[in-house]
Parts: C-alpha cells; sequence; structure tokens
C-alpha cells in the first residue's frame, strides 16, 4: 500500500460518490455539476497514473467544453430548475439489475484476471505535452488527421440539425 | 500503484453509466451516462498504458482520440435533442415511440397504425 495507492483509492471514492449522484439526482443541472467533480477526480486518477498530458485535457475539453455544452442543452430545453420526479423512468429496477450485473460481472472478471499487476509509477515515463505529442504525430498522424475529420463533419452536421429553416415539414403545418 | 484498483473503478464506473443509460428520462441525462462509461472506457486505456510502460503510448493518445469522439458526439446529440424538443415540446425519451415496434395485433383498431394489405 503506497502512496499511489491511497491517492488514487480517495479520488476513486470521489469519482464513484458523484457518478452515483449524477445518475440518481432530480435535478438535471445538479446532474451536470456533480459531473465536474466526476471528471476532476478521474482527472487526478490520470495525473497518479503519470497521464499529466491527458489529465489536463480531461479538465480542459470535459468539464470546459463538454459539461459546459450540457448545460446549454439542459437551459435550452427548459428543463425545470427545481425538483423534478418525473427524470427516472419506469424501468428503473431493471436498470438497476443491468448496470449492477454489467458493473459486477466486470469487476470480479478484471480485479481476478489482473490480480498481482503492478503499475510502477515511479519509474514511467511521464506523459507530458512533449511525449503525447511525438507519440501523435509521429505514430498516430493519420487517426490525428481523421479525427479533425469528424470532429468537422459533426461541427456541420450540429448546425445543419439546429437550423430553424431546416425543418420544412414542421413550417408548412 | 495496483493494476487492479484503476480497473475495478472502471468497472464500477462503467456499471453506473448503464444503470443511468436505462434509467434515466431525459434525453440530456442520457448524454451524461453515456460520458461516464466513455470515461470508464479512457481510465482502462490510461492505466494500460502506465502498466505496459508502452513507448508508443498508444493508451495515452487512444485515450486523446476518445475526448475527440466524446465532443463530436455530444455536439451531435445535443444538436438532435434540440431539434426534438422544438418539434415535440419534450425531450422524455419514453414519450418518444412512434418508431417502436408495436404488435399490429393489439393496436390494429387504433387509427395511428396504418396495417398493410
Amino acid at each position: 500500500m503506497t502512496l499511489a495507492d491511497v491517492v488514487f483509492g480517495l479520488l476513486g471514492v470521489v469519482c464513484l460518490g458523484s457518478a452515483v449522484l449524477v445518475v440518481t439526482t432530480r435535478n438535471v443541472i445538479h446532474a451536470a455539476l456533480w459531473l465536474v467533480v466526476c471528471f476532476g477526480a478521474l482527472a487526478g486518477c490520470y495525473l497518479v497514473l503519470t497521464a499529466e498530458f491527458v489529465a489536463w485535457v480531461q479538465v480542459l475539453i470535459y468539464i470546459g467544453a463538454i459539461v459546459v455544452l450540457m448545460l446549454f442543452g439542459a437551459m435550452l430545453t427548459r428543463a425545470p430548475i427545481g425538483r423534478q420526479q418525473e427524470l427516472d423512468s419506469g424501468n428503473r429496477p431493471v436498470a438497476a439489475l443491468a448496470g449492477a450485473a454489467t458493473g459486477g460481472v466486470l469487476f470480479v472478471l478484471v480485479v481476478a484476471a489482473f490480480k498481482g499487476a503492478y503499475v510502477d509509477v515511479h519509474n514511467a515515463a511521464v506523459g507530458d505535452g512533449k511525449v503525447i505529442g511525438t507519440a501523435v504525430f509521429r505514430f498516430f498522424v493519420l487517426p490525428f488527421e481523421l479525427a479533425s475529420v469528424l470532429l468537422l463533419a459533426a461541427l456541420v452536421g450540429a448546425v445543419v440539425l439546429t437550423r430553424r429553416d431546416s425543418n420544412r415539414i414542421d413550417a408548412g403545418r | 500503484m495496483h493494476l487492479s484498483l484503476a480497473l475495478g473503478l472502471s468497472a464500477l464506473l462503467f456499471g453506473i453509466g448503464v444503470y443511468g443509460l436505462l434509467a434515466r428520462r431525459n434525453a440530456i441525462a442520457v448524454l451524461m451516462a453515456v460520458e461516464l462509461m466513455l470515461n470508464a472506457g479512457n481510465l482502462d486505456l490510461v492505466a494500460f498504458d502506465a502498466w505496459w510502460r508502452d513507448h508508443l503510448h498508444s493508451g495515452q493518445s487512444f485515450a486523446l482520440f476518445v475526448v475527440v469522439i466524446a465532443a463530436a458526439e455530444v455536439g451531435v446529440g445535443l444538436a438532435i435533442v434540440l431539434s426534438v424538443f422544438r418539434l415535440r415540446e419534450t425531450v422524455a425519451v419514453d414519450a418518444l415511440t412512434d418508431l417502436a415496434d408495436r404488435d399490429p395485433v393489439v393496436h390494429a383498431g387504433a387509427d395511428d397504425v396504418t396495417v398493410a394489405p
């Protein structure tokens, strides 16, 4: 039990607790804010695992962009700000069963499969910006370019989907 | 640190994401549960990268690609949710059942179901 184990365990408890609150709270805005806590704890986990650049990308993209986008979406769809009973659907017991089964099977499987595996975080090469930049632009150039094309396509698709005059059927009624 | 700590955390996070995906009614809350599941996968990628001491750092690079794809997914998903809200005034996923595969015998009398000749 080293210091890395203790720090990772505490961050994991914060992450799991806030993740449970994300899927159980009755307010969409509160769920988005708990998502910030969960992603922040996960960024700390990445730092413990020596993935420095991924941790900062997590903070910048996930917390800074994706959660803010979801807050915008919640407000544009006029989500009730107060408590809301009907946020959960009727299949909650079945969903709890499916979630517990998936999580339980995966947990038992991976913990049994990698029981003695040990990550030497002190002698690992820290994944800072220089190392990851070299890896991405030397070995993963083609996936990187494909990702940029995918982002452009998603951007154009989102603009086309949300344009008002693209819903001609609705306007003709 | 022990690898199974990271893998166990990732498995439990994925299970919570599965629960949220199935139990939520609001489409935006469903998208949040999908983000939890994507992050569980990311944690696995980073943990295996650190465990294997990969010289190519493929785990961390793939984690970055997953973040990019998640951003694209949320953008398009929220655009779909917004246009559904504009058409239907609701984002409850169990109210959007127009494409549901209903039994034609049960709903044969209803006039919104067209029975093929």
